[in-house]
């Protein structure tokens, strides 16, 4: 076995291992070599994926190899098996990179917490799964991975599982992640009966002799599982409660990582999506409308993770956005340039809730940026990459959507992404402004207390800074950068007709346009005149009600899902206690009744009788017993006469 | 030319011999030497009978009755060794241990 191909076995063993030490010994032994251990095997992970990428990049074949045959039997065959091509290196250097800067900013973030081995052997657990959803050459093995990150992300939302509002946000998360999952078995079992087989090759490689229905059937079935696990519309309501986790945890899982899962799910089976172009245009509504919709919840927010998580879901859109009108290269360009800014985001605000003992309320913020300076530089940054401001990441990927929403005459879609553009921009800027600057809103005794993150957690964000900075040029120029090339073999060519450059320039300037009208809006409301805001409330308190109360959507799924399955729950419970348990106790009183009767039958007539039968025994046995004398000579004599006996019955009788 | 019920007779003399013997004498030793006896009643008729039908088995089977009455006996007094030591006395009437 060629060398890259020992290094692909590799890449997930490195967490394994780590979190089967850190998870038996790690509570037991100091934490001093739990976070070497869980960071150094994230690492080591990193390092094989670039030794792996260095590989494809020179060659350009995919690899794929076999760890263990896992199920054989009938038509059935599925391995542990690994694919990696050049977009599972794109993901692959995505996870491990940022997971890996996460994991350090962590060793910060966690300091002295209860539970600090548990974190980060749950964090591992994650990598692993995470690596085994991006690596796996079938259904089966991204199915592992698929489950195994939603567990992490369970586990690590309820990681504070004292408090009330974590283990229910983990208990949502998971209960809306399983929607999404059964859809997904759904097509799992729809590509296995179609095709015999559940490896990736093999499906696409017959994938033209789908019936266009069926196709449509097994793109909707992946799509209801891409939308639990990426959090779009109607899914989404259980990632802002994630939010309850660790900030490394929402910058790993809910943000740069497993979020983006259902996308890299649907840029892989993209097969499949091309014969469907109704799949397609679902795919392309809900990731604009999911764009749209989230942004407009995260105007008001005033939780400075929730407005960032509300800014994933609609980034998250523009992804779906992307696979919806076939722009699969610009989807994982903007998943790859998302991990890095929105990363940076999550990692800078923990370092402000960091410096503010806990405090997440922008409300209670303000004038923070001479106090906490590299992690206001950073954070800027961030947002002004996510909002599109040229030459940063964010323009590039956003702007490679849209234009090819625009070229390819999805005016809707293209509507949608730019009014979620614009939106986007607002309330990254309002979320600076209201935290970096202004007056300080902080109480007394937490601003005594506001101090600048340790360097283990600004190193991280420093080098997630310099990437949101200059990641865009990967796909620079637009549509035919080295990214758009190297994903070309996998994810097709995005376009099949050339735009303009005219129209390119002209996109790329209203694109601009837009994010520096959304930022001069930000400025105006919370720098020039803060009183505006408080009166737009006021003047339009039913929006603003609204928007606060993020469209009443958690309300109207507790009417309509999880109070009737609540009440439907109690139901059976009732069925369960008085019909079920009636059932069972009668049962059980027949066999007590029986049982005491069977029990006076043994006693008395069964024991008489075979009492009877022994004491007859006894007395006959008294009589007989003389025969036994104990004399040899009486035994002989015994003997001598039953032969003679026996001898006379022979002659007299038998007559032999 | 003996006959062989000449042979047999001799074998069935021996044989009652030793059978009375077992059965009448009270001395152990008496017991054990007339169980020889009887084991010899049944090597003569074996090697009367292998001898008229002109077979070697019977004469075998003899030889190896030889040899068992050689262990039988050795094991048999070795008993009445162990069996004289606690009760100083050869006499069969009161070796009746062996009852209810």
């Amino acid at each position: 076995m060629p060398l890259t191909d020992w290094l692909i076995l590799l890449i997930p063993v490195f967490p394994l291992v780590a979190v089967i030490i850190n998870g038996l010994l790690g509570s037991r032994y100091s934490h001093d070599w739990a976070y070497w251990l869980a960071c150094g095997s994230v690492g080591a992970s990193f390092l094989s994926t670039i030794g792996v990428f260095a590989d494809i990049l020179k060659t350009g074949a995919p690899h794929e190899v076999i760890a263990y045959q896992w199920i054989f039997g009938g038509d059935l065959t599925i391995n542990l098996a690994y694919l990696v091509d050049s977009l599972t290196c794109i993901m692959l250097l995505a996870v491990t990179g940022v997971g890996f800067l996460i994991h350090v900013y962590s060793v910060g973030y966690m300091h002295g917490e209860t539970g600090f081995t548990r974190f980060f052997t749950y964090m591992n657990l994650f990598m692993v799964s995470m690596l085994l959803l991006v690596m796996g050459n079938n259904y089966a093995v991204l199915f592992i991975g698929w489950e195994g990150v939603g567990l992490c992300s369970y586990l690590l939302i309820g990681y504070y599982y004292e408090r009330v509002s974590a283990a229910k946000a983990a208990t949502k998360a998971f209960v809306v992640n399983r929607i999404g999952d059964a859809g997904f078995l759904l097509a799992i079992f729809l590509v296995f009966i179609n095709f015999k087989t559940l490896d990736y090759t093999k499906v696409f490689a017959q994938v033209s002799q789908l019936s266009p229905e069926m196709a449509t059937a097994i793109a909707l079935c992946l799509l209801v599982g891409a939308v639990g696990k990426s959090a779009q519309l109607p899914l989404y309501t259980w990632l802002p409660d994630a939010m309850e986790g660790p900030t490394p945890v929402s910058a790993l899982i809910h943000a740069a990582t497993m979020v983006t899962a259902g996308v890299y799910m649907i840029v892989r089976n993209h097969a499949i999506y091309d014969l469907s172009p109704t799949a397609m245009t679902v795919v392309g509504i809900i990731g604009g409308s999911t764009a749209l919709f989230a942004a407009t919840i995260g105007l008001v927010q005033t939780d400075i993770k929730r407005v960032l998580a509300y800014s994933t879901v609609s980034q998250l859109g523009y992804m779906f956005l992307g696979c919806g009108i076939g722009a699969y290269t610009a989807a994982i360009f903007h998943l790859m340039t998302h991990a890095f800014f929105k990363a940076l985001l999550f990692l800078s605000a923990g370092s402000v809730i960091h410096a503010l003992s806990g405090e997440q309320d922008i409300r209670k913020m303000g004038g923070l940026k001479h106090k906490i300076p590299w992690t206001h530089w950073l954070f800027l940054i961030g947002t002004v990459a996510i909002a599109g401001i040229p030459p940063l990441a964010g323009f590039w990927s956003k702007d490679e959507i849209m234009a090819h929403a625009f070229t390819h005459h999805q005016y809707l879609l293209y509507g949608l992404a730019a009014a979620g553009a614009f939106l986007t921009a607002f309330y990254m800027f309002r979320l600076t402004y209201l935290t970096f600057y202004g007056p300080s809103r902080m109480d007394h005794h937490t601003a005594e207390h506001v101090h600048e993150s340790p360097m283990v957690m600004i190193w991280p964000l420093a080098i997630l800074g310099g990437l949101s900075l200059v990641g865009g040029f990967l796909g620079f120029p637009p549509e035919h950068g080295w990214f758009q090339r190297f994903l070309a073999s996998v994810a097709g060519t995005g376009g099949d007709h050339e735009a303009a450059v005219g129209i390119v320039l002209t996109l790329m300037t209203i694109a601009t346009g837009i994010a520096l009208l959304g930022w001069g809006l930000a400025h105006y409301f919370y720098s020039v005149s803060p009183s505006t805001p408080e009166r737009w409330a006021t003047k339009f308190s039913a929006v603003y009600t609204t928007l606060l109360n993020k469209y009443y959507v958690d309300e109207l799924y507790d009417v309509l899902f999880v109070e009737p399955t609540k009440k439907l729950g109690r139901l059976f419970d009732w069925f369960d206690q008085i019909v079920i348990d009636g059932i069972v106790r009668a049962v059980g009183q027949a066999a007590e009744l029986g049982a005491a009767g069977s029990t006076w039958f043994e006693k008395h007539v069964i024991y008489g009788g075979i009492n009877i039968i022994g004491y007859g025994n006894h007395l006959a046995a008294r009589q007989w017993r003389h025969l036994q004398s104990g004399m040899v000579q009486h035994y002989a004599a015994m003997i001598v006469a039953g032969l003679f006996l026996l001898a006379l019955v022979i002659q007299l009788v038998l007559q032999l | 030319m003996v006959p062989l019920s000449a042979y047999v007779a001799v074998s069935a003399i021996l044989f009652l011999t030793g059978l009375l013997g077992v059965l009448i004498r009270r001395n152990f030793i008496i017991v054990l030497m007339a169980v020889e006896i009887m084991l010899n009643a049944a090597n003569i008729n074996l090697v009367a009978f292998s001898y008229y039908m002109e077979s070697m088995a019977g004469q075998l089977v003899a030889l190896f009755i030889i040899a068992i009455a050689a262990g039988e006996a050795a094991v048999g007094l070795a008993i009445i060794i162990v069996v004289f030591r606690g009760k100083i006395s050869t006499n069969v009437d009161e070796m009746n241990l062996l009852k209810w």
